[in-house]
């Protein structure tokens, strides 16, 4: 992943991470929506794995979880779905759920079967730094990797912490609040960007509210991410009946100053 | 040198190798560095197994939530270490504790169940106190403990209302900005409640999402946590929740135990056989039983609410009835799907009802310390009945749980044994809800 956006990057292009979240907009279109998303330009895809209890997710997405729960969604469909799909995508593909549907399918489980569906790693958004070694433990024999997620408040020392147990690429939040949060300052985001930039030695992805990618524009051209992961935005725009690929356009020609 | 264990104030109730790794962190905390890099010591903690680690009972606990709550959290733990332990806060807390709520709480000798059932029956009476039920302890604790780290405003979750009441209590009495937030289906059902959340002062956040209950109202303080953190201290209600939640609330809540086993000893001489409570996420229980944790003679009960008795999840019940899992922030027993979806919790009492049950009740139930059975809503409401018309004493609904539990196990205690149990809040609450089930003639 870390290679892919690179590739992106040296295409002069920032990288893009869409997020979906399983069984939307519904069970029997959300294979050919993934599918749309992965043409439509996406360099790595977040699958969402829908949880009851989703606390770092705003309205929108607990919404779409709920419903997506509601139809029987659930992580072994997610798995062996994408194990009937291995080799379809051309994006890379990541897992983003919270802990406890983790661990009730069984971690080395998980990551074997992962590991066959042609995944690349997962976003815990609920598993800070001090209770990742058992997940970790689990994957590395898979080589599958577990994605770092850093926010305005995470201390440039806690950074250092993350740094020697981060790999492919860090997560930044860019704001103290849930996905498809309002916009923090610009200023904060910058301060994130660069303390993170000068820590990781990985590609950084900023999420949480961003829509349009004129957003990243604004940014300072030593705080703009190398990745931009769109997840509401997305979903909304998918719900109103529209098209990936209308959504992903616009995105897959922002230009990158480096 | 590590810290002795009886002359530190706080027990953490950790192994030793944990111990042993709290003295290397609170060491260095000590030595003036931040709690933050303090954590970066934790790192060196990545060969341990989990359950070594702070923050855990046994294989229990730990603090799964976003890497954007780990800096408040780190912040209630720093104040947990440095203020709690404080001549000052313990002091004044003391004091608000006699003087505002009406600390020591008596043990109430049964006299008429006695008789009838052939053993004593005792009550410790945290019915008596302001806002009545134990939730003020606490309330009470973390709101002055927020005070004293300067924040303005405090939140809270509330299922049933007590919680939510107890806050806004504390937040009124030291002057306070108090949101709680509370599933818009209790708001419906707990309108009394509402009412006097608003009363103190409060401000009262319906919670549209998912199920519209406790556990969604956890949620959203936590998002709203999340967003807030700078200026406020989450004021959690039960012994679950990310560390340091459990030992807090715990520490604050132990006063029950500590006082019942001391006036235990005053009047028969002894420590009682059983001592008994109820267990929803487990504050009052854990209170009660901790200070009796080492005195191996005493059978300690927690009581779960079994709800109507049909299978699923139609209960509260999740430490016989479900499976390890994690919520809201800890590995704990939970009631939840094959696929790790967590189940709607029911019970006849508002205050037992959560799909979850805290981690250190988990882990004392792993040992094989304390015994975990169920009384059912039917049980329950006639335990209500009993002790209200034989004793003059309403119990909550909760706490009528206890009681069941005893009056259901009345044949397999020993003649003249001594029982405890933890009247953990009055019932006057639970009256119009008590009164669609049972007839009065």
């Amino acid at each position: 992943m870390k290679a892919t956006i690179q590739a992106a990057n040296a295409q002069g292009r920032t990288a893009i991470i869409p997020f979906l979240t399983a069984g939307f907009p519904s069970l029997d279109t959300f294979w050919d929506t993934l599918a749309q998303v992965d043409a439509a330009g996406a360099d790595i895809i977040e699958i969402g794995i829908p949880f009851s209890d989703p606390v770092a997710d705003g309205p929108v997405i607990e919404e779409i979880s709920r419903e997506s729960l509601a139809k029987g969604v659930s992580l072994p469909w997610v798995v062996n779905g994408l194990l009937e799909r291995r080799g379809q995508f051309r994006a890379k593909l990541v897992l983003m759920g919270y802990m406890n549907p983790f661990v009730q399918y069984g971690l080395e489980k998980l990551a074997a079967d992962c590991a066959a569906a042609g995944v690349s790693g997962f976003i815990v958004p609920d598993l800070p730094l001090e209770e990742t070694p058992e997940f970790r433990k689990a994957i590395a024999p898979r080589a599958l990797s577990l994605i770092t997620l850093v926010g305005p408040n995470t201390t440039t020392e806690r950074m250092q912490s993350y740094a020697p147990y981060s790999e492919q690429y860090v997560y930044v939040v860019s704001v103290l609040g849930t996905t498809g949060g309002m916009n923090a300052h610009l200023d904060a985001i910058a301060d994130t960007m660069r303390r993170a930039r000068s820590v990781f030695n990985l590609p950084l992805a900023l999420g949480f509210g961003l829509r349009v990618p004129e957003q990243l524009n604004s940014l300072p051209a030593d705080a703009r991410p190398d990745a931009a992961v769109i997840g509401t935005a997305l979903l909304q725009h998918i719900r109103a009946g529209k098209t990936p690929e209308s959504f992903l356009s616009p995105w897959r020609t922002t230009s990158r100053i480096a | 040198m590590c810290r002795p264990r009886g002359l530190f104030t706080f027990s953490f109730g950790l192994p030793d190798i944990a111990t042993a790794w709290w003295c290397v962190w609170n060491r260095a905390c000590r030595q003036g560095k931040a709690v933050v890099e303090c954590a970066h010591i934790l790192q060196a903690m990545d060969t341990l197994p989990h359950t070594e680690r702070p923050g855990y009972f046994g294989e229990f606990g730990g603090r799964y939530i976003p890497e954007t709550l780990m800096p408040p959290l780190f912040e209630v733990q720093e104040a947990v270490e440095k203020i709690l332990p404080s001549e000052e806060y313990r002091s004044e807390l003391k004091q608000l504790l006699e003087d505002y709520c009406g600390r020591p709480t008596p043990v109430t000798p049964c006299r008429n169940l006695s008789k009838e059932l052939g053993f004593h029956l005792y009550l410790k009476r945290e019915d008596l106190l302001h806002t009545g039920a134990h939730k003020i302890n606490n309330a009470l604790g973390q709101a002055l403990l927020a005070k004293k780290m300067g924040k303005a405003h405090i939140i809270a979750e509330t299922g049933a209302g007590q919680h939510g009441v107890a806050t806004a209590t504390a937040a009124a009495e030291f002057g306070l900005r108090c949101t709680v937030f509370m599933g818009a289906k209790d708001v419906e059902r707990q309108a009394p409640n509402v009412q006097r959340m608003k009363l103190l002062g409060a401000e009262v956040v319906p919670v549209q999402n998912g199920s519209c209950t406790l556990k969604d109202a956890i949620n959203e303080a936590l998002r709203y946590w999340i967003s807030h953190q700078a200026d406020t201290m989450y004021v959690f209600g039960t012994a679950a929740g990310p560390h340091p939640f459990p030992t807090l609330v715990r520490e604050l809540q132990k006063v029950i135990g500590t006082e019942a086993r001391a006036q235990m000893i005053a009047r028969i001489g002894r420590l009682p056989d059983y001592v008994v409570a109820c267990v929803g996420g487990g504050s009052n229980a854990i209170g009660m039983f901790h200070p009796f944790v080492a005195d191996k003679e005493v059978r300690l009960i927690g009581v779960e609410a079994g709800g109507t008795g049909e299978p699923g999840c139609e209960n509260s019940a999740a430490i016989n009835l479900g499976t390890p899992g994690v919520l809201h922030g800890a590995r704990m027993m939970i009631l939840q799907t094959a696929d790790g979806q967590i189940c709607e919790s029911s019970s006849i009492s508002a205050g037992l009802d959560y799909p979850g049950v805290g981690p250190e009740h988990v882990h004392l139930h792993s040992i094989g310390r304390v015994h975990y059975g169920i009384a059912y809503d039917h049980e329950a409401l006639q335990a209500f009945r009993r002790l209200s018309q034989a004793e003059g004493i309403i119990p909550a609904l909760e706490s009528s749980h206890a009681l069941a539990w005893v009056f259901g196990h009345a044949s397999e205690i020993a003649p003249g044994s001594h029982v405890l149990v933890n009247l953990s809040g009055r019932g006057d609450k639970d009256l119009a809800h008590a009164l669609h089930h049972i007839h009065l003639d």
